[in-house]
């Protein structure tokens, strides 16, 4: 599904990422660890096109197309999501018009016409309820006043209504505590499919205790310096980073 | 209309470089030129009472010894008075265009936009019509509808032959002949407007609006709309057309006033759009108005509700005199400034009966070189106790070459007031973009999301049909602000 070959990339032009290699197939959940600095934000950004994230060397495959030449908004209508480590505010606009429009944009990427209203708010209320955010809550401006476990949640729904076909969690799981987290793990599991992949780029073991993945990659001076299955996570939650770094 | 001059300097131009212009001018207008014998005849054309000649000549009077105000935060060339035709007739068919298929392509692809109807888009334009068969059957049970009501809602020329007393009685009481710069100047020219007038009790059976009124007739450079709502009386007053509307008339100097009686209650809604001018900063109106409303009687309302997004320059403060005790007095704005435009406009509160309250909401949208100042005076005189003030003003910036600038101005002679006063300015900053874009949405329906929901506390003020219109008016107006 997403294909990431020798790839290069610069932050105001200062190189991140210094030839990073990474295959993931439909199915797969793929996290992403490693110190900070190392990079993880970056390729996330860089994968979801931020503005500034230039990529200089290599490529990004996505279903065989070149990621890089398409608009952020044309990927994630293609179904990349990305979660946000730092949810942003957008006052005024509440999170329903964001979520409908969001909503739209993809079905009219697909030639399908827009969603009727009635539909849209049963599909947000059903949703709403899995990772237990008041459906009053979505009224109010796009992450306006919310907490910070209010807002990771909020990415979460996002995610659950839009159910993209690559969901790119970038540190999500940081600051919430135990009950959040949980709810978090589900939503991702919910979504989890033979045709969908997921990478989760995370600090912590903890998050992986309840999203079990099926490739673990330790990111570390804009490279993958290792991989491995679910056991290189609990070999670094006990030895940490520094070990691989050194090598 | 593409042989009609596309703005004042280049009037002046063909008025330099070709001689024969002035005397090839069509038998309805009268040549270019201000004076009291124009005056007369502006008169003696509209077949007016002696009193009515004399209020312009004495606003002609005072005109003449006064200047052009300089302390708005605009800038423009010095505007020739006497390069501007102070009268003109409507076009008559055969000037205008003879289908669509004439009109600037850019200004149909605006409508389609819009989504305005095929025959309004034809009447925005100003085609020929001779047959609608729609609006004159929609105009004929209006009118019956309001006859029935008792409510008077004409032309001000109609009015000052039909209702001379109402007229005479009303007319320059709110905004007096020699007010101001503009005012004076249309207090002597104005040639035609909208007169309403609501009797004792009466709520309006249903929103008025200008669009009606322009069927019947094409409104003048120099507007004067008088509303008066009598004790008790309710009415919403809609003006503007909500599509673009290229005016072949640059400069736009309408005095519009407003009196409510005693729990009487007027709601004016604007949806300005007139050219703003290409991205240079060519053409476009210079739309300096001057709107007031006198709050007479006790307990009595008045609310402004504009969205401004047109003109290359607006001057414009609608206020309200809250002379009734218990009066309220509303502005809710959205100005818009893109390319080139500048708009320095705000609202004054004048207290003066006891308890009397005001509410002030302006949100102004700067995008591309457009610059935009807001100017408010909240004033609490001596008898106005227990006055209530809350102003609300927020700028937001798109890009880094506009500014948004906040002038506002209290004098309080009544100690028991209280005014409060909040302003924000923001940008819409790129990672709010990115969110909106890494969820599949574009750019410029981005940032008209972020810009609606920034005017939402305005647009909730607009009857549901307008504030729709308006969003994707602003929609429209920012193309091309990002990226």
């Amino acid at each position: 599904m997403l294909e990431v070959k020798g790839l290069h990339a610069t932050v105001d032009g200062k190189e991140i990422l210094k030839g990073l290699d990474l295959v993931v197939r439909a199915g797969e959940v793929h996290a992403i660890m490693g110190p900070n600095g190392s990079g993880k934000s970056t390729l996330s950004h860089v994968i979801a096109g931020r503005e500034g994230y230039t990529a200089s060397a290599g490529t990004v495959l996505f279903d065989g197309r070149d990621l890089l030449e398409l608009e952020p908004e044309v990927r994630a209508c293609e179904g990349i999501f990305l979660g946000f480590q730092y949810p942003v505010e957008i006052p005024g606009v509440s999170n329903l018009t964001l979520l409908k429009a969001a909503l739209n944009a993809r079905r009219k990427h697909r030639g399908l016409p827009e969603i009727e209203a009635t539909d849209f708010l049963a599909w947000v209320r059903d949703r709403a309820r899995l990772v237990k955010i008041d459906p009053k809550m979505l009224s109010r401006g796009v992450n306006e006043g919310f907490s910070g476990g209010e807002k990771k949640r909020n990415e979460i729904l996002q995610m659950l209504i839009l159910e993209p076909r690559l969901m790119i969690l970038d540190e999500t799981d940081s600051g919430l505590d135990i009950d959040a987290l949980k709810i978090v793990a589900d939503g991702i599991n919910t979504l989890r499919s033979p045709e969908r992949a997921t990478i989760l780029v995370t600090h912590y073991q903890r998050l992986l205790d309840y999203v079990r993945p099926d490739h673990v990659h330790v990111l570390a001076g804009g490279r993958i310096v290792r991989s491995g299955g679910p056991e290189l996570a609990l070999e670094l939650e006990q030895k940490g980073y520094a070990w691989l770094e050194a090598a | 209309m593409a042989t009609q001059p596309q703005d004042i300097q280049e009037l002046m131009r063909r008025r330099e470089y070709s001689a024969g212009f002035v005397t090839s001018i069509e038998s309805d207008t009268i040549a270019p030129g201000l004076s009291e014998d124009v005056i007369r005849l502006i008169s003696a054309r509209k077949q007016e009472p002696e009193w009515l000649l004399e209020f312009r000549l004495k606003a002609y009077r005072r005109w003449l010894k006064m200047e052009q105000p300089k302390w708005a935060q605009v800038h423009y060339p010095p505007i020739d008075y006497q390069a501007i035709s102070y009268y003109s007739q409507p076009k008559s068919h055969k000037d205008g265009p003879k289908s669509l298929d004439e009109v600037d392509p850019k200004l149909l692809e605006t409508y389609k936009k819009l989504g305005i109807p095929l025959k309004e888009q034809e009447m925005l334009a100003g085609v020929a019509m001779d047959v609608v068969f729609d609006s004159v059957s929609v105009a004929t049970t209006f009118k019956k509808k309001l006859g029935e009501a008792g409510v008077i809602f004409c032309p001000i020329s109609e009015a000052v032959h039909e209702h001379p007393d109402l007229v005479r009685k009303y007319l320059g009481s709110v905004v007096p002949f020699g007010d101001n710069f503009y005012a004076a100047l249309n207090s002597a020219v104005f040639t035609d407007g909208s007169f309403v007038f609501i009797p004792k009790g009466v709520r309006c059976p249903m929103e008025l609006s200008t669009y009606f009124r322009i069927n019947e007739r094409n409104t003048g450079q120099f507007e004067r709309t008088l509303i008066i709502a009598e004790e008790g009386a309710y009415v919403s007053y809609l003006e503007g057309c909500t599509a673009p509307q290229r005016d072949e008339n640059q400069l736009h100097a309408a005095v519009v006033e407003l009196v409510t009686l005693d729990d009487a209650q007027i709601k004016y809604s604007t949806v300005q759009n007139w050219y703003p001018g290409d991205e240079e900063g060519r053409g476009g109106i210079y739309n300096f108005v001057t709107k007031r409303g006198d709050c007479r009687g006790r307990r009595s309302k008045i609310s402004w509700t504009q969205v401004e997004t047109g003109s290359a320059i607006t001057w414009k403060y609608p206020s309200c005199i809250l002379r009734g005790d218990d009066s309220v007095g509303e502005f809710y704005s959205v100005a818009l400034t893109h390319h080139r435009q500048q708009a320095d406009t705000g609202t004054k509160m004048i207290h003066v009966g006891k308890n009397t309250r005001s509410t002030i909401v302006s949100k102004g949208i700067s995008a591309g070189h457009g610059q935009q100042s807001y100017r408010g005076l909240v004033r609490v005189l001596e008898s106005a106790e227990n006055a209530r003030n809350h102003t609300q003003c927020d700028s937001l910036l798109i890009g880094d070459r506009c500014g948004a600038h906040t002038f506002p101005y209290t004098e309080v002679r009544n100690p028991s007031a209280r005014l409060e006063h909040e302003a924000t300015t923001s940008k819409i900053a790129e990672d709010q973009l990115y969110y909106c874009r890494t969820r599949g949405i574009a750019e410029e329906e981005a940032v008209s999301m972020i810009v609606n929901g920034f005017c939402k506390d305005v647009f909730k003020e607009l009857p549901m049909e307008f504030a729709v219109e308006a969003g994707k008016l602003l929609a429209v107006s920012l193309e091309g602000a990002v990226g």
